[in-house]
């Protein structure tokens, strides 16, 4: 193999290009990113950045000493991939050619369709997206949330600190259900409540209400004045944030013979059904050698960690039998408790409270499975946390 | 020099935080060795001593960034700077930290809030 090309130049991308020199490829490689700025960290575009506490710059990933020797292009999208003549086809007409390739071109926030251009309206997945948000986060502001997940939990929490009025508006009838299971994720949620933040559960969003019949400002656009619930209630708002998910940048793969569903369909060391041809990050849904299933896991943990494995299928020219995948990782920082999951959590796992209480929301939960540790759960457990996650069974990645 | 605690108070694979400022981390390996760096993880704020010690590297529990004992080095990102190492002595079996006059890598979210509004 002599050229690879990544294409997708935040976390996973990043990754990819350095797992392909700690492994020891000295061939060509091509990073390929739609942003136009060096790859940066997106956790704290809901925290600390969106407080005003870290800059662009600290958002970095790079190091100073970093030197992968790459060939960067960003600001350029990914048009399509030619796998018979081992291309990529860019929007401005260049056709990169490699002999490997790493899919890596992430997730976009999930919009309210028809709504997407109304002022006040938001999403978060980038930069552009934090700083355009953060200059509408004025103190006494009315917030309205739409989405109780992490992302709307954690701008919650910001928004609070900020000094704005938040609601948060979720369709299901418990948050973070998905994720921590229902117990567990209304015991997260009661951070809300007890830091001043409205949280409506189980009532669907009916539509936004605008300024457009009353008051056209001067370019004519519609300016966002509430969010009308599906019961008929009607939530003012000055700014509102959708934080209704992620969806995989993945159409561009169209035609290229790799296999698309919810994600670029992978094995579980992140090969596809085309030789050659790996994919990772937000935009993968490996098979989950835990769960038999293949779903995308859009943690940061995982576009860390699991490109060194996936470059290891490449570099191979197949899977290593041999290879384990880690438990799937998260972490979220809401009204000052660090919250942290590892695994796989579902609906009818046995729930444990190892140690502290719900009530002081400060404890260490597991999940249990047919008498096995499935997942692990901790809220401002840290110690605790990392001793137990290290007991979670790792997984081997045989197809 | 700052007199952490006897030695027999921690056993081998453990860690202990001590809260000076800004704290530091003292760790006893499984190869008896023992060791003193920043608690701080650079990269964002988490406690070091709550990580996972294997051989002579820590890794953060929060982010998984590893560091060298020795060295403070960054082994595994994503910090991507070097946390500060603190000379270790054992008198009489107690352990003593000679703090070093390095200026530390701090966060940045731990600089914002101690005024330095973000920027390095």
């Amino acid at each position: 193999m002599k050229a690879v090309a990544v294409i997708g130049a935040s976390l996973a991308g990043l990754s990819a290009a350095r797992a392909l020199r700690a492994q020891g490829f000295d061939g060509r490689i091509t990073v390929v990113g739609d942003e136009t700025r060096r790859p940066y960290d997106r956790p704290p575009l809901s925290k600390e950045f969106l407080s005003g506490d870290m800059t662009e710059a600290d958002l970095a990933l790079e190091a100073d000493d970093d030197d992968l020797d790459a060939d960067w292009m960003l600001g350029a999208v990914a048009t399509k991939l030619d796998t018979h003549s081992g291309a990529v086809e860019l929007a401005d007409g260049t056709r990169l050619v490699a002999d490997g390739v790493v899919i890596a071109t992430g997730s976009r926030a999930r919009r309210l369709p028809s709504y997407h251009d109304m002022a006040g309206v938001h999403v978060l997945r980038t930069v552009d997206d934090a700083v355009a948000l953060r200059a509408e986060l004025r103190p006494g502001a009315r917030l309205v949330i739409i989405g109780a997940g992490f992302i709307g939990a954690e701008v919650a929490s910001t928004a609070r600190k900020l000094g704005l009025n938040v609601t948060v508006v979720e369709a299901a009838p418990t948050p973070l259900a998905v994720q921590l299971g229902s117990r567990l994720g209304a015991v997260v949620a009661a951070a809300h409540a007890a830091n001043g933040t409205e949280l409506i559960c189980g009532v669907g969003v009916a539509g936004l209400t605008g300024t457009h019949r009353a008051l056209r400002t001067a370019c004519g656009a519609d300016r966002v004045t509430g969010v009308d619930l599906v019961d008929g209630r009607h939530l003012p708002a000055d700014v509102v944030v959708v934080g209704i998910g992620g969806v995989p940048n993945i159409e561009w793969l169209q035609g290229s013979g790799v296999r698309l569903g919810n994600g670029v369909l992978c094995g579980s060391a992140g090969q596809t059904a085309i030789p050659n041809v790996v994919a990772v990050g937000d935009c993968a849904a490996w098979h989950d050698p835990f769960t038999g299933g293949t779903h995308r896991v859009e943690h940061w943990t995982g576009a860390l960690e699991r490109p060194a494995t996936a470059v290891a299928t490449l570099l191979a020219g197949g899977a290593d039998k041999d290879v384990t995948v880690k438990a799937p990782y998260f972490w979220s920082d809401q009204y000052g408790s660090r919250i942290q999951f590892a695994g796989t959590a579902d609906p009818d796992d046995e729930v444990t409270i190892e140690e502290g209480s719900c009530d002081a929301h400060c404890f260490l939960a597991t999940y249990r499975r047919e008498g096995h540790l499935v997942a692990v759960l901790g809220v401002d457990q840290p110690r605790l946390f990392t001793r137990w996650r290290r007991q979670l069974a790792v997984a081997p990645t045989a197809v | 020099m700052l007199e952490v605690c006897p030695l027999s108070q921690l056993p081998p694979g453990e860690a202990r935080r001590v809260d000076v400022d800004p704290p530091i981390a003292v760790f006893h390996t499984d190869d008896g060795e023992v060791f003193a760096i920043d608690d701080t993880c650079s990269h964002q704020d988490a406690s070091l001593a709550d990580g996972w010690l294997e051989g002579c590297e820590i890794e953060c529990p929060l982010h998984a960034s590893r560091f060298n004992l020795r060295t403070g080095a960054v082994d595994a990102p994503p910090a991507k700077l070097p946390v500060r190492t603190h000379a270790v002595v054992i008198t009489d079996g107690v352990i003593h930290v000679e703090m070093s006059t390095d200026t530390p890598n701090l966060p940045p979210d731990i600089r914002a809030r101690l005024g330095g509004g973000g920027r390095v």
